[in-house]
Order: structure tokens, then sequence, then C-alpha cells
């Protein structure tokens, strides 16, 4: 194989990262632009969006919201995630296949399907919504990535090991606990650093499941129509990003190091 | 052995796997299944003004099927989320080939390279594309400063174009992954034994490289088409009146036009369109894996 791509070929990957980072490159120059209007040309350098955004009141109830929602569904997931990658890998049981196709089914569901019929299910009930409704919608969207990675890490693992803390008189729990947790960690941190991510930018089901209290992308959608606060805004976007970038490298860090345990080879850092 | 003893034999060793996978099956069916079969339901009942008629009907799918603002809808959602899935395959191929057959040691920075502008909020993202394409906005800006336009250009945003370009643009990350994947598959020894047969680059590409990679193509049509169809901040960002899909009359229907069984019976239908579709992708991709055999 030539180790050259033909000139045809590198102009026009060239020219999609260009199409793919257009967007994003706006981000930062607005979010520090000396102006109120978001257009061309820039005016000028300011921090003053950044500091306005420390006095959002409903902002910051808003991110609290989402945090919230954000942890409490990731680690729910998670634990979903577990349960199943682990039957999924040491267990045969009666309805194995239609029981993973019902847990990975929103995968393949639109999400504002997923709002709406929890929606209805709510008004049919009578509960008033909050930030569990978003949570129970945002579990069901997240626990399939969680699953995809942890049966990866599951089924990667090496069986002996396991095996051999029985015969060496550990109990059940006792293998779990110290033998399979510790394998599968990394696995975990990149399901919960995953699912945290999925959650916080999640919008539609949000906005059909919450009541009065706002998520994050639901406060950013309603603040979208006045221009005014469209400078704070293209602000918040930056540290989301930024913030985002940080959490991709401890998520890529991590799954490293699952890779390395549940393959049986020792990372630099257990050598 | 009785059938019997052998169900109960079946059963027991079910156990231990069902005692793990009870939790999350459980959520699932409670939270998934059911308020689906609910929205089948409410789908099939009546809106009177206040109060909800629970005798089973047809007449909510009838009104859409006969209703020219309903059909149209759909066509249109149905034709976006097609013509999406068609260009972002179409540019993604050639993206995740170039990174599968030139990216030499730096494919995983290749990847993170591609990954990154997907990393800020999904609304933000398409927000932003209504500064690009506005009217005063880069591109019009950018090609009055060339003095390639005089007027600006309006075609660009508050229209299906525009809902499609930012979709394209969403979704990216999505289609090139899965075909990265496909392509990394394709075993490099069967292309020059394609070479050395005699075939050129061009009948290489189209009789061993597109074959093996149809299966990442495929999935990366669906993760595309499913979730675009039923896309509702996008045609309410850029699409103007002209760009508005089915999403956007499921939540009119659930809010101000308090006709919750009609917008029940949208999303079924929606979604049957979404199967059908999805099983006609599966379909065309076992015909042409048998074909090429």
């Amino acid at each position: 194989m030539k180790s050259k791509a033909p000139i045809a070929l590198f102009s026009f990957v060239v020219t999609y990262l260009i199409f793919l980072y257009a967007p994003i490159i706006l981000l930062p120059l607005f979010a520090f632009n000396d102006s109120s209007i978001i257009s061309f040309p820039l005016s000028g350098f300011t921090s003053k969006w950044f500091v306005g955004l420390w006095y959002e009141e409903t902002m910051h109830r808003a991110l609290k919201n989402s945090l919230i929602i954000a942890v409490v569904s990731s680690v729910i997931s998670t634990i979903f995630g577990i349960l199943t990658a682990r039957a999924l890998a040491r267990h045969q049981y009666i309805g194995k296949k239609p029981i993973f196709g019902l847990i990975m089914a929103p995968l393949f569901l639109p999400e504002i399907i997923i709002g709406v019929s929890l929606l209805i299910v709510m008004i049919q009930i009578g509960l008033t919504l909050n930030i569990w409704t978003v949570i129970i919608g945002h579990v069901l969207i997240i626990t399939p990535f969680s699953v995809s990675i942890l049966a990866a890490a599951f089924n990667n693992m090496d069986r002996s090991l396991e095996e051999a803390s029985l015969d060496l008189g550990e109990t059940r729990f006792g293998t779990f606990r110290r033998v399979i947790l510790p394998l599968v960690t990394p696995g975990i941190i990149s399901s919960l650093l995953i699912g945290f991510t999925i959650s916080l930018d999640e919008f539609v089901i949000a906005f059909f499941l919450t009541g009065i209290e706002p998520t994050l992308p639901v406060y950013i959608w309603a603040q979208l129509r006045f221009p005014s606060k469209l400078p704070g805004i293209m602000a918040l976007g930056f540290i989301l990003l930024v913030l985002s970038l940080v959490l991709l490298a401890l998520f890529e860090f991590f799954r490293r190091r699952s890779e390395a345990l549940t393959s049986g080879k020792p990372s630099s850092e257990h050598q | 052995m009785t059938a019997s003893r052998k169900l109960l034999l079946k059963i027991k060793n079910s156990l231990p796997g069902w005692r793990l996978i009870g939790g999350p099956f459980l959520f699932g069916f409670l939270l998934l299944l059911t308020p689906l079969f609910l929205m089948v339901a409410l789908s099939l009942w009546t809106q009177n003004y206040l109060d909800l008629d629970r005798t089973i009907t047809l007449n909510n799918y009838r009104e859409i099927w006969s209703h020219p603002v309903y059909t149209f809808l759909i066509k249109r959602s149905v034709l976006i989320s097609l013509s999406v899935t068609l260009i972002t395959v179409l540019l993604a191929f050639p993206m995740a080939y170039f990174i599968s057959f030139y990216g030499g040691k730096r494919k995983a920075l290749w990847l993170f390279l591609i990954t990154i502008p997907f990393w800020t909020s999904y609304l933000l993202r398409i927000f932003l594309w209504k500064i690009i394409l506005g009217y005063n906005g880069v591109v019009n800006s950018g090609l009055q400063s060339l003095n390639l336009i005089e007027e600006p250009l309006s075609f660009i945003l508050y229209n299906a174009n525009a809902v499609v370009i930012a979709l394209a643009h969403a979704w990216a990350p999505f289609a090139i992954l899965p075909i990265f994947v496909a392509l990394e598959r394709v075993d490099r020894t069967m292309l020059e034994a394609a070479k050395d047969l005699g075939d050129n680059a061009i009948r290489r590409f189209i009789r061993v490289t597109l074959p093996l990679s149809m299966p990442g193509i495929i999935s990366a049509a669906l993760i595309v088409f499913i979730p675009t169809i039923g896309d509702y901040v996008t045609p309410r960002l850029v699409g103007g009146t002209d760009g508005l899909m089915v999403a956007n009359m499921i939540q009119v229907q659930f809010a101000k036009a308090n006709n919750a069984p009609l917008g029940a019976a949208l999303a079924i239908t929606s979604l049957m369109i979404v199967v059908i579709i999805a099983l006609a992708f599966l379909f065309f991709n076992r015909r042409y894996l048998r074909r090429q055999v």
C-alpha cells in the first residue's frame, strides 16, 4: 500500500475538517467578543460574559438540576450495565435474547418517542413532572451505552482468575469484590463518564419531562430566544466544551487502563 | 425425562441469570415497554376538549392520512432525514477511508480530531449554524467581502437545506466511526491479491473494499437515519416554517393543540415508518452481500 494519500482525497479531508470545525470555532470568538450582538466584524476582547454567568441565578439552579440528574442517572445506568453485562457473559437463562433486546431498544428509538411515551404515563397516572421523571428517561437512553462498554470489559476478563479465587477459598461475593470489581473498575469509570456527558447534554427528553425546574439544556433553549442573552450563552458553551474535553481525556485514559487490565497484560503503572 | 421436568430444570438453571438481569429488565418493562403500549392505546382514543373518550377507534390515524398537513410533514421528515443520511455517509466514507488506509500510526489522533467539535452542547452546535448561514452570517459576509455576490443569499437559512446541513454536521462522527471500524477489518492481503491478479484501483475498490465495508456503511446509515427523523431542535432553530418536521408537530399536539391522542398517533406513525425503512436498509444489505458471494 502507498503511504501517501492522493491529493484529491487529502484536500477533501481538509475541507471536511473545516466544515466539522466551522461552528465550534465561532464559540470562543463570540464568547470573548466585546459586543452584545453576535455578528462579524469582531469588536474587541472581553471576559465580561464569563463574569456575567457568575450572577445568573436561574442558570445556577439549572446547572444544579442537571448535575444531580447526570450523577444519579449515570450511577443507576452503570449498575444496570454491570448486572446486564455480567448476566450476558456468565449465565444462560430463558429469554436471554428478548430481554437483551428490550434493554438495548432505546438505542434504536428516536428520543422524542421515549420522551412522549413517558409523558403520557405521567399524565395518565397524574404524577407531577420533576427531576425524577427526567432521570427515568436518561437511565433508559444511557443504559445501552453502559452495557456496551461493560460487556466488553466483562467479556475480555480472564475467567481463570475468578476460578482461582474461588478455589483458594474466597466466597462468591468476596471474589466479586476483590477480583472482578478491580478488573472492571476502569470500565465502570468510563461508563459513568459517558453517561454523565450524555445526560448533561440531553435536551428533548428533559424538555418533555422537566416540570418547573429546568435542566441546563432546557435553560439554554429558553435563552436562545433573547438576543441579549446570547453572548453569555456562548461563554457557557465554551466552558462546557472545555469541561467535556477534560472528561473525554479522562475517559480515554480509563478505557486504555481497562483494555490493559482485562486483557491480562500488565499496564505500565502496574508493573 | 418428561417435558415438564425439563422445563423445571431449565427454569432452575435460569435463576442465577434472572437474579442479575431482573432489575434492568423490570425497569425496561415498566418504563419503556408499558409506556409504549400506553402510547398505542392513547392513539386509539379521542380527545373531547377536556376529557378523554376511551372508545377504540382508528380516527386519529384516518385524520393523519387524510390531512395534507400531516402527510406533508411526514413526507418531508422522511425526505430530509434520508437526504441527511445519504450526504453524511457519502462525506463520512472518504474521511474514514483516509484514516484507515493513510492514518498510519496517528489513527487515534485523527479520530480524536474528528470528535472534538462534538463535545459541546447539541443545542449550541445547531444554533451556531444559524450564525454561519444567516442573512448577515459568516457565509454571506464572507462571499460579499470577496465580491462574489451582491445581495446576501437567503436560500440557505430557515428552510429544509439548512436543516440538512446542520444535521449532516451534527451526525458526522456517528457515521465516520462505524465505517472506520469496518474498513479496519478489511483484510489488506485481499487487496494485494486482487492487485496481483490484475484488478486496477477502481475495480479493487468496487469488488473488495466496498463489499467488505458494507456492514459499517449500513450501520452508519441506521445510526444517522433513526434519530434524525425524530429531531426536534434542528427544524425549530434553523428550519423556519419550510423546514419543520414531524417531531415539531408531535410537540404541538401535546402542548398548544391539547390533542395528546393525535400526538400519540403521529408518534406511532413515525415509529412505524422508522422501523419499515430500517428493515429495508437491512434487507438491501443482505441482498447486496449475497450477490457479492
